[in-house]
């Protein structure tokens, strides 16, 4: 007998403060006012999806000393705009991600807790992780938070956190009126933690929230940050959408989980994707390609290359060819609040490389910026994307895909409609939900039944 | 317009669990089993808007409720302060404040939504950006309602800061008034913060320029540069200026440094007189902190807090509250006045404090499952029929039921200057 279909899971990234969101399309609407977010969230409710998903920035991002003003600037407050969606999905999972660093563990539990009690069971964090001392200048306890504690501090976070949810059972609110008896034991939510980051004890104040605990995210792609999620996440928010390099990461980290006691599917590897739909295959590459030109303005193009070359390029001509200097090596970046630019790790090497692909392909500082960068991972009809998401789910590149459009709100509407009805149609991707709470809808067990189950093998 | 008189009353009602008396939870009205679900609070908050209230207000906490703090209220300016009290015939658990008015803000259209934040612990930046999401997904109706707190068992939830336990007489001394308004200056700080992070982005920072790429003019975003005792804050915030500019700032006051938290930094103070010539000392008192505090011109609500029970007949009123008393095996006292009685009796009692300089009152409901709708299908009808109060929401933002004007931007006056 064959190896039986996986279902796949589905989520959507509302679109982000970068420049993957064409704000400049005629149909691109608010990314702050909430008809955006309702109209977005009730599309991926329509489609059946998991959950959306939210990202985090605390500080807007700057670059050669000013605020940068060529992407989308400007969102939300996570939690509040989680808990003003869940009144208008009923099924729909919401992923907030909260940072481990600028926040306290008391009251993210209580956020998340709550949210979990106000959706029904629908909550998810994705558990981040930050060290930077620029982001720091908006927060109390600032940024003296050194690189190498960033994921000390996570784990024990998270852990001080699960303690959180954890001291309430969920049988401790008895409420007989008759009797007078509200409260069980009047020690409910109890604890202490003693720890190198936390030190802190007393009464947690929220009852146990439906799905126990939210489900808990992880990004991080060092080594640390796969332990971290084999041992204590329930989902992957991954960055490799191709198959190869998927294929890589989900046997990478599905081999650690057994190190921790786990099973395979108790922990889901969703990449984030890009994608791009027309009737044809051809309209699709043609339209992928006049996207990716909207995505890299020649004002962006510029911005882009500063990342590498770490100088201001205003002078350069966008259209002209690559600058003749070398990239400035030293420490204090230009561009401030951006993870991105940490992947450029041999600036030198780098530069060499762009201005020899330049030179050898007639290609201007725009061109190279656009073919270097990141193309959109599923281009095509949406017979050939529902095809490609499928092959990739059944080969193990993923459990499925965090979907980015790149318009808000309505860049989902079209996979949602088109894409969709043919997943279902091969019988990978549900037709209605099965469950009320995303832990239904992903397949992992309450936190209750997790922990029976492990102390039991 | 109606032909309501030249100044009627504003309305808001105090949600706490399932009523302020600590027994509320042992009527049939009550509910508590549902506490901790959505549905529960859209009730709540769409009956009031039934009632065309001008707003509600959330109370919140940081650690679990006690009996203790309730007695000493009356004399720590609305600061939580004791420790906890072990009991288990209370309610006891809370779901977030600012989520729970964020989980309602869709399923209502034109009331005002005001959940209280803690100034003494969490981040002044977090807290603005979230209300002004909460004044986003509500189209206007934002607010927040600043408390401090004292309580050590709440410091030790947080581990930054270890607060000694404090009693009433302690708190009379200097030492105790000193530690006080060490926390009010912090929560004057953390309201300029927020206050100014709300201002931080002009309203037509987002220019959408395709000509030159640039989606925001960045001359139109500013840092608030906050360097304060407790904190510093850089800025601006990541949410662009919230609909109403500055969403409402109100807060709880029974004492000279509260007064002077209001009347520099509030829209709205809370205040609990017993009677008419408390009210008159008290307003004479905020409106003299608001003149020294160069805001004579501006519009400063003061309003009363009540706990009500209302009844058709005073002595069924009466005999619930003896009830009540009963069921808790003592009599319910409060920082607020605690009125039992009719409708007519309370729209009589509010026109006499509000001809004291009132401008509206928050009413705590003993029994939110009783008392709410008593305010809402009793007093607010016969407040009508006095031409005392709305006969339909008249405004579309909460600044606006209150008359309050939607304020210039203060760096927007600074860069034109």
């Amino acid at each position: 007998m064959s190896k039986p279909q996986k279902q796949i899971h589905l989520a959507a990234h509302f679109p982000g403060v970068n420049n993957t969101t064409v704000w400049s399309d005629p149909k691109a609407g608010s990314h702050i006012e909430f008809s955006s977010f309702v109209h977005f969230a009730q599309a991926a409710e329509r489609a059946k999806f998991d959950f959306l998903f939210l990202a985090e920035g605390l500080r807007l991002r700057e670059q050669g000393g000013e605020i940068y003003d060529l992407d989308v600037v400007g969102r939300p407050d996570t939690f509040t705009i989680l808990a003003a969606l869940a009144a208008v999905t009923d099924h729909l999972g919401l992923t907030g991600t909260i940072n481990s660093t600028f926040n306290e563990p008391y009251e993210v539990a209580r956020q998340f807790a709550s949210l979990d009690h106000l959706s029904g069971g629908r909550s998810a964090w994705n558990v981040v992780t930050s060290w930077d001392a620029f982001t720091g200048e908006n927060f109390r306890r600032g940024g003296f938070l050194p690189q190498d504690e960033r994921y000390s501090r996570a784990k024990e976070f998270l852990a001080t956190a699960h303690e959180l949810f954890d001291s309430w059972h969920g049988d401790e609110i008895i409420a007989d009126q008759a009797s007078g008896t509200f409260l069980r034991d009047a020690r409910a939510g109890s604890f202490v933690h003693t720890g190198r980051h936390f030190d802190i004890h007393g009464q947690f104040n929220v009852p146990r929230s439906p799905q126990g605990r939210p489900v808990i995210f992880q990004a991080g792609d060092s080594d640390e940050g796969r332990e971290f999620a084999a041992s204590s996440a329930d989902a992957i928010f991954s960055r490799y959408a191709t198959l190869e390099a998927g294929q890589t990461f989900y046997k990478d980290v599905k081999n650690r989980l057994a190190t921790y006691g786990r099973r395979s599917d108790q922990l889901l590897i969703l990449p984030a994707a890009s994608f791009i739909l027309a009737d044809t295959d051809a309209e699709a590459q043609e339209l992928a390609k006049e996207v990716r030109r909207q995505q890299v303005s020649g004002a962006t193009a510029i911005k882009h290359l500063e990342f590498v070359w770490n100088r201001d390029l205003s002078s350069y001509d966008p259209e002209g060819p690559l600058p003749d200097i070398d990239p400035d090596v030293s420490d204090n970046h230009i561009s401030k609040g951006r993870a991105q630019v940490r992947m450029y790790r041999d600036p030198l090497a780098t530069a060499r490389e762009w201005r020899e692909l330049a030179s050898a392909n007639h290609w201007s500082i725009r061109d190279l910026v656009i073919e270097t960068g990141n193309r959109q991972n599923f281009i095509g009809s949406p017979a050939t994307v529902a095809k490609t998401i499928n092959d990739y789910v059944q080969a193990d590149a993923s459990d499925g895909f965090i979907l980015v459009p790149h318009i808000t709100p309505s860049g989902l509407d079209v996979f949602a409609d088109k894409v969709v009805p043919l997943l279902q149609e091969r019988g990978v991707f549900r037709t209605e939900y099965e469950g009320p709470t995303l832990r239904d809808h992903l397949g992992l067990a309450h936190p209750d039944e997790a922990s029976a189950e492990r102390a039991a093998s | 317009m109606s032909s309501a008189p030249s100044s009627p009353l504003h309305l808001a009602v105090a949600l706490d669990g399932t009523g302020w008396h600590p027994a509320s939870w042992r009527e049939q009205s009550a509910r508590p089993r549902d506490l901790f679900t959505a549905g529960y609070w859209a009730d709540q908050v769409t009956e009031a808007e039934r009632g065309l209230l001008d707003f509600v207000t959330f109370e919140d906490g940081l650690g679990l409720q006690s009996s203790l703090p309730q007695s000493r209220l009356r004399s720590t300016g609305g600061t939580t302060v004791g420790e906890l009290d072990g009991r288990t015939d209370e309610v006891r658990g809370r779901l977030d404040a600012v989520l729970i008015a964020s989980r309602i803000a869709p399923l209502t259209r034109h009331i005002g939504l005001v959940p209280t934040v803690i100034a003494t612990h969490t981040e002044p930046f977090h807290i603005s950006k979230a209300i002004a999401t909460l004044d986003y997904v509500s189209t206007g109706r934002a607010g927040l309602r600043v408390q401090i707190t004292a309580r050590p068992d709440e410091a030790d939830h947080f581990g930054r800061r270890t607060f000694p336990p404090i009693n009433l007489e302690e708190l009379r001394s200097p030492a105790g008034q000193e530690r006080l308004a060490d926390l009010f200056d912090e929560a004057a700080d953390y309201v300029e913060v927020v206050r100014r992070l709300w201002d931080s982005w002009e309203d037509d920072a987002e220019i959408r320029d395709v000509a030159t790429g640039r989606f925001i003019d960045r001359d139109k975003l500013h840092y608030i540069d906050f360097e304060g005792r407790h904190f510093s804050v850089k800025g601006p915030s990541i949410t662009p200026r919230p609909p109403q500019g500055q969403p409402l700032v109100t807060a709880l006051a029974h004492q000279t440094v509260p007064y002077r938290l209001v009347a520099r930094q509030a829209d709205v103070g809370y205040v609990t007189p017993h009677d008419a010539e408390q009210a008159r000392v008290i307003v004479a008192e905020i409106r003299a902190e608001q003149e020294a505090a160069g805001r004579g011109g501006e519009l400063l609500h003061v309003f009363g807090d009540l706990v009500v029970l209302l009844d058709d007949a005073q002595a069924a009123a009466e005999d619930r509250r003896a009830r009540l008393d009963a069921l808790a095996a003592e009599p319910y006292t409060s920082d607020a006045r605690v009125f039992a009685g009719t409708p007519t009796q309370l729209a009589d009692l509010l026109q006499e404090l509000a001809a004291e300089g009132l401008t509206g009152f928050r009413l705590r409901p003993a029994v939110t499952g009783h008392d709410l709708p008593a305010i809402t299908q009793g007093l607010v009808p016969e407040l009508q029929r006095r031409d005392a109060f709305r006969t339909a929401y008249e405004a579309d933002t909460l600044r606006g039921l209150l008359g309050l004007p939607r304020p210039a931007n203060r760096y927007a006056a600074a860069a034109t200057a």
